[in-house]
């Protein structure tokens, strides 16, 4: 087989265009909302306007009055068993805390009522007829005093944690968890430098642009079957079953296309509102979010403050390493206890030279909106606060920032403590820092004092700049399959439960296939995901599908391929090491077997169908890498940031398809763009998420996208399929620190609270009495 | 989600007067661009597309922009591109995008007198008046001081040419997003000035005495003036404080776009160029 | 109420509410391709021709498209498809969701402006969001779509 050297690589490696892009760019019947059957009930939630309240009473009689509506269900009428909407594997860390609907609401949005009707007008209609007496519970709102609330938002007796996480229900503690090598304190304080910085990175929205949305029916086997709009095919059958107290042969969940997710699809959302409904009446049920929904009452990035403490020498070696986290779970705690650890794991082992490192998190729960999974995953906190901290540090010693980065790396062929003891085993960070020095002019253009580049009047420029890593999977625990088979008319058929949401995983699988079969892709069929009918997969999440997924493939198809020599060899009559095989015939001298011929062979009883599959668990999660680079004008008078460069250099291992892989880093910089300048999370005085819309939320528009810049600067990974690592999540990373950065290079505003609004520099420059520069 | 009973598309504008008159919950539409943001019951939608309002007029001594123009028409109408240094043209370009512009209607626009209206700001900084159906024409200033308290259908809004110059500054926190705040300045032949901040959240209003420091040649009197005289309010966009900095760093840059000896302005930097037309 | 309309081309009369939008008509016209996104008027993708200028269609009454023409991508779609496959060179689709609203106010642009350059496409563009590309992918293919019309 082709593909232990990347010059060998025939189609992976290589730019394909996507193998659904000319269906659902072109409006084909594809996703959930275009599949609903006829005469399926429009699903609505009714919501608490308070962040916390228990119900006291409801009263429904009127709206089921309401002509066409087909039930009103409350608390009382749904079934009760405590359950998660994340998407994990299973047994983890996820508490039971939800049940469909509670007796107790928890933040503004948390439904009270569902109401399926037969058209959305009756919906609508009943929805303001249910009559709701509360009793006004007093909210916890502020995560950073949550422990001291005298509220609990938890007070249910039948919560269950899977397993001990540090959780303490009665103070809003989630989990909390430490982890360290080394003797902090002694090493810490033997530091000639010491820093000790706070930073905050707000609730942002993964603002996918298809809403939530599901549709279920029962099959013609009599299963509860939904169509859904997520990330999780197998682990949403699990916990919707878990919900409604169902064994798991009876319900069936498929993902038709899917409008994007960024892990905002990684948590149920909408799917048991659904499902119950269905399960209630015996009817197909649709729901459909609206956008303001879909902000408010779904889920979100994470809130953190994050406590860095660094000691270094003077030249710049980082020593001592502390990150200490806290993070706002919201109402309910998906992904919260996993997130967390990633802002200290994916950052300290940056960190290479670190004699001692801690990292500790807690996690608490308030009355805010739900907090989920957002593409980087805990990462992109911990990369704001410990990059910004080491910038910090460099402006501080007169470093140059690239430089300093460079002093510090991880070793290949060395193990990172800091990242459960893994080893290294393969890096090009720094080839991507000198790449992206270059790219941007760096050593020409960096002054380390600021007000040092003025362009206009009032206008100066700044460079910033910080480095990442994400991982590729979850090492030891995800499972993912893959199995491929060889049909009759000459063509392979490749089943994955990997769930493509847009990133192009049907299409890059393909490829990988396709480079072991000696084929192009579109001799390959790839099958999207029903739980009925594909090999399992835990979903598309944590970075995975290319890595976890893709060895899969690799196995499955090499597997494959193994099986057809050996019939065709029979069938020929020749040792099967004297075959030869160019993707069209195998030849052995004269005598010859098409693969159309091989097909027909393998169904007519002559030989088994041939067909194989193949599961892989990685033992290691190989981090991508990513160096990435901002150059800023800040306008003095008004605070105003104009991204005028954004370069990202990316360590993906191979990079698998050249064109997606590149539009994944685009998008993946871009929204770290947002994240970093203009998506700013505001939250009215009860409790209510200001910034519920794309018209209060701004998500970058293409005139605000500043030039994005990427270059690849490929390592080869020896675990990954044809030496690839993941890509999808560690694009997002690096803008905000990187850009903070360039701000206070450029004008020495300090910027510990994301987004960096132009009010906020504003305030910072007059802070710091830069008058003379205002 | 607004509900309508009835949909009327009025044959003429008395018509669709007596529509309106004939009950409360009647209503004139305009673009519909907020039809999914509210809630109300609407018995009886009035619509005036067919009564040829959408004509913007480039006439001798004025020009007519018709109640129905789009946005878009405004950006685009080449008269609107020349006249009064384009600031008609130029303020309504970063509003969402096209097919907004395109829905969007200069009627509902000024006759709704909404605080974030950049089209607003422009307008009352010029020599414009406002045509009611029965109200008949009035200053734009005067009709968002005291609007007729009688219901009335805006038909067209007309400004006068009287040879001005103007400069229009926004201040965004993302390019498509509402203002922030909005500064229009201008100046006549005769050496009238005006001055307009609108987005303070609160409506467009003009700043006399800062108008009379213009006069007087002290842009940043003026400047002061503008943030001391008029009141800012706080919104998810930014604090009072912050606003009325802005309207003084606004009104100066107006004023450095306007000063006869262009070669001196404060923007005309290279570094800037194209900023503020993007 | 009666409405009479022309959708892609073809004459219709259709009962409708008062206050239905033009995007709930589209899709019960089976317009797959008319979607929701923000519902604000925010994000471009219920993109849609009233009369070849590009609208919102979540905002648009379907009441005032009476005796006008409609045209949704299902209804240009010979148009659209070298623009199609430029995008789908670059991975520019990636979810797909916002791509026919995309193509529908790109098709205009195209129609509208004669030769636009990159500033030009952006600000002609900027109504129509995409979370997922970071838009060089989307505007690296206008380019090369362009450049393609050029020498025809």
């Amino acid at each position: 087989m082709s593909g232990q050297n990347r010059e060998d690589l025939k189609v992976v490696n290589q730019a394909r265009a996507k193998t659904d892009a000319l269906s659902i760019m072109g409006g084909a019947p594809v996703y959930t909302g275009d599949l609903v059957p006829d005469g399926a009930l429009v699903v609505k939630l009714k919501r608490s306007p308070h962040a916390f309240a228990r119900i006291v009473s409801i009263d429904k009689s009127r709206a089921e009055l309401v002509p066409g509506v087909a039930g009103v269900f409350t608390w009382r009428d749904v079934p009760h068993h405590r359950h998660t909407f994340a998407g994990a594997s299973y047994p983890g860390n996820n508490p039971f805390d939800r049940v469909i609907l509670d007796e107790y609401v928890r933040y503004v949005g948390d439904p009270v009522a569902i109401v399926a009707a037969e058209s959305e007008e009756a919906a609508e209609k009943a929805l303001k007829l249910v009559k709701v007496e509360y009793e006004v519970l007093e909210p916890v709102l502020d995560f950073e005093t949550a422990e001291q609330s005298a509220s609990a938002v938890h007070p249910e007796d039948d919560y269950v944690y899977q397993t001990d996480i540090g959780g303490d229900l009665a103070h809003n503690v989630l989990m909390s968890e430490r982890d360290e090598d080394g003797d902090f304190e002694a090493v810490y304080a033997s530091c000639p430098v010491r820093l000790d910085e706070t930073w905050y990175t707000p609730a942002t929205q993964q603002a996918m642009m298809e809403t939530f949305r599901t549709f279920s029916y029962y099959d013609h086997a009599g299963r509860l079957t939904l169509v859904s709009s997520t990330q999780i095919t197998f682990h949403a059958r699990r916990l919707v079953a878990m919900a409604l107290g169902l064994p798991q042969s009876k319900v069936r969940v498929v993902k038709p296309r899917v409008g994007g997710g960024f892990g905002a699809k990684q948590s149920m959302v909408t799917e048991v509102y659904a499902a119950a409904v269905t399960y209630l009446t015996g009817k197909p049920a649709y729901i459909q979010f609206t956008r303001q929904e879909s902000c408010a009452c779904a889920n979100t990035r994470h809130a953190f403050r994050i406590r860095v403490r660094l000691g270094a020498t003077e030249d710049g070696i980082v020593r001592a390493l502390w990150v200490d986290s806290l993070e706002n779970a919201g109402a309910y705690g998906e992904h919260a206890a996993n997130v967390i650890g990633l802002s200290g794991h994916k950052t300290l082992p940056l960190y290479g030279k670190a004699e001692a490192w801690r990292y500790t998190g807690k996690a608490v729960y308030t009355n805010t909106t739900p907090g989920g999974a957002y593409r980087g995953f805990g990462a992109t906190q911990g990369c704001f606060a410990v990059e910004s901290t080491v910038n910090k540090l460099a402006a501080q010693l007169g470093l140059d920032p690239c430089e300093l980065r460079l002093r510090n790396l991880p070793e290949v062929g060395k193990p990172m403590p800091a990242y459960y003891d893994e080893p290294l085993t393969s890096c090009s960070l720094d080839r991507c820092i000198e790449t992206g020095r270059r790219m941007t002019g760096w050593d020409e253009k960096y002054r380390s004092a600021p007000f040092a580049r003025q362009v206009g009047p009032h206008r100066y420029r700044g460079l910033g700049m910080a480095v990442t890593m994400q991982g590729s999977g979850i090492s030891n625990v995800d499972n993912c399959t893959a199995r491929i088979r060889l049909d009759d008319g000459g063509f392979y058929t490749l089943s994955i439960g990997a769930s493509d949401i847009g990133t192009g995983c049907d299409t890059i699988l393909a490829q990988m296939a396709a480079e072991v079969l000696e084929c192009d892709i579109d001799r390959i069929v790839v099958n999207g995901v029903d739980t009925s009918y594909s090999p399992y997969d835990k979903g598309s999440y944590a970075s995975s599908t290319t890595y976890v997924t893709g060895n899969a493939t690799v196995m499955a198809a090499k597997e494959l391929l193994g099986k057809m020599r050996k019939v065709a060899a029979e069938r020929m009559g020749v040792a099967e090491g004297d075959l030869e095989f160019d993707g069209d015939e195998f030849t052995c001298g004269e005598r010859k077997l098409t693969l159309t011929e091989l097909g027909v062979e393998s169904v007519n009883g002559h030989a088994d169908w041939l067909t194989a599959a193949a599961s892989f668990a990685g033992h290691t999660s190989p981090p991508p890498f990513v160096a990435g680079f901002a150059e800023v004008e800040v306008d003095t008078e008004t605070g105003e940031v104009e991204v005028v460069d954004l370069v990202g250099v990316v360590d993906c291992g191979t990079v698998v398809n050249r064109a997606l892989a590149q539009v994944q880093a685009e998008g993946g910089f871009l929204q770290g763009y947002g994240m970093a300048l203009t998506e700013d999370v505001q939250t009215l005085p009860g409790g209510k998420l200001a910034t519920n819309s794309f018209m209060q939320y701004k998500i970058p528009s293409r005139l605000d996208a500043p030039p994005i810049r990427i270059a690849f600067e490929e390592s080869w990974e020896p675990t990954g399929p044809f030496g690839a690592k993941s890509i999808g999540e560690v694009v997002i990373n690096t803008p905000s620190p990187a850009i903070a950065a360039a701000i206070r290079n450029a004008v020495g505003a300090e910027i510990h609270a994301l987004p960096a609004t132009a009010e906020k520099v504003y305030g910072a420059l007059r802070a710091q009495g830069a008058d003379s520069h205002v | 989600m607004i509900s309508i009973q009835e949909y009327r598309f009025a044959e003429s504008l008395d018509e669709a007067l007596a529509l309106l008159d004939a009950g409360k919950r009647n209503r004139v539409i305009g673009g519909g661009m907020w039809l999914r943001l509210g809630h109300a019951g609407v018995r009886t939608a009035i619509d005036l597309s067919r009564l040829g309002l959408d004509k913007i007029e480039d006439a001798e001594g004025e020009v007519s922009i018709g109640a129905m123009a789009s946005l878009r028409d405004v950006e685009t109408a080449p008269c609107l591109r020349e006249l009064f240094g384009g600031v008609l043209s130029e303020s309504v370009k970063p509003i969402v995008g096209v097919q907004f512009r395109n829905m969007a209607t200069v009627g509902a626009s000024v006759y709704s007198r909404y605080g974030f209206s950049d089209l607003l700001t422009a307008l009352l900084a010029l020599d414009a008046a406002v045509v009611l159906h029965r109200a008949g024409e009035m200053p734009l200033d005067e009709f968002l001081r005291n609007p007729p308290e009688k219901r009335d259908i805006l038909t067209a809004v007309h400004i006068r040419k009287d040879g001005r110059r103007a400069a229009y500054r926004s201040f965004r926190r993302s390019k498509t997003d509402f203002g922030v705040l909005n500064v229009c300045m201008s100046v006549s032949t005769e050496g009238d000035w005006r001055l307009s901040v609108g987005a303070r959240p609160g409506r467009a209003t003009r700043c006399p005495e800062a108008e009379a420091l213009l006069a007087a040649g002290d842009g940043a009197g003026a400047a002061k003036a503008a943030a001391e005289n008029l009141t800012y309010g706080s919104s998810l966009r930014g604090s009072a404080d912050y606003r009325r900095h802005l309207a003084e760093v606004l009104t100066l840059r107006c004023w450095d776009a306007l000063r006869e000896d262009g070669a001196e302005a404060r923007d005309s930097e290279p570094t800037d160029a194209g900023r503020d037309e993007a | 109420m009666t409405l009479n309309f022309a959708l892609n081309g073809r004459k219709l009369s259709r009962e409708i509410a008062p206050d239905e939008t033009l995007l709930q008509l589209l899709r019960d016209c089976g317009m797959h391709s008319v979607r929701s996104g923000c519902d604000t008027s925010n994000c471009g993708i219920c993109t849609v021709w009233v009369d070849g200028k590009p609208v919102l269609s979540c905002g648009y009454l379907a009441a005032r498209v009476e005796g006008r023409a409609v045209t949704t991508l299902e209804g240009v779609k010979d148009e659209a498809e070298a623009l199609m496959r430029c995008l789908a060179a670059e991975g520019a689709d990636q979810c797909g969701y916002c791509s026919p609203g995309f193509l529908m106010c790109a098709l205009a642009m195209f129609r509208e402006l004669e030769n636009p350059g990159d500033a030009e496409m952006r600000a002609y563009l900027a109504g129509n969001l995409c979370r997922c590309t970071g838009y060089a992918s989307q505007m690296r293919a206008l380019a090369k779509y362009a450049e393609g019309r050029r020498s025809k």
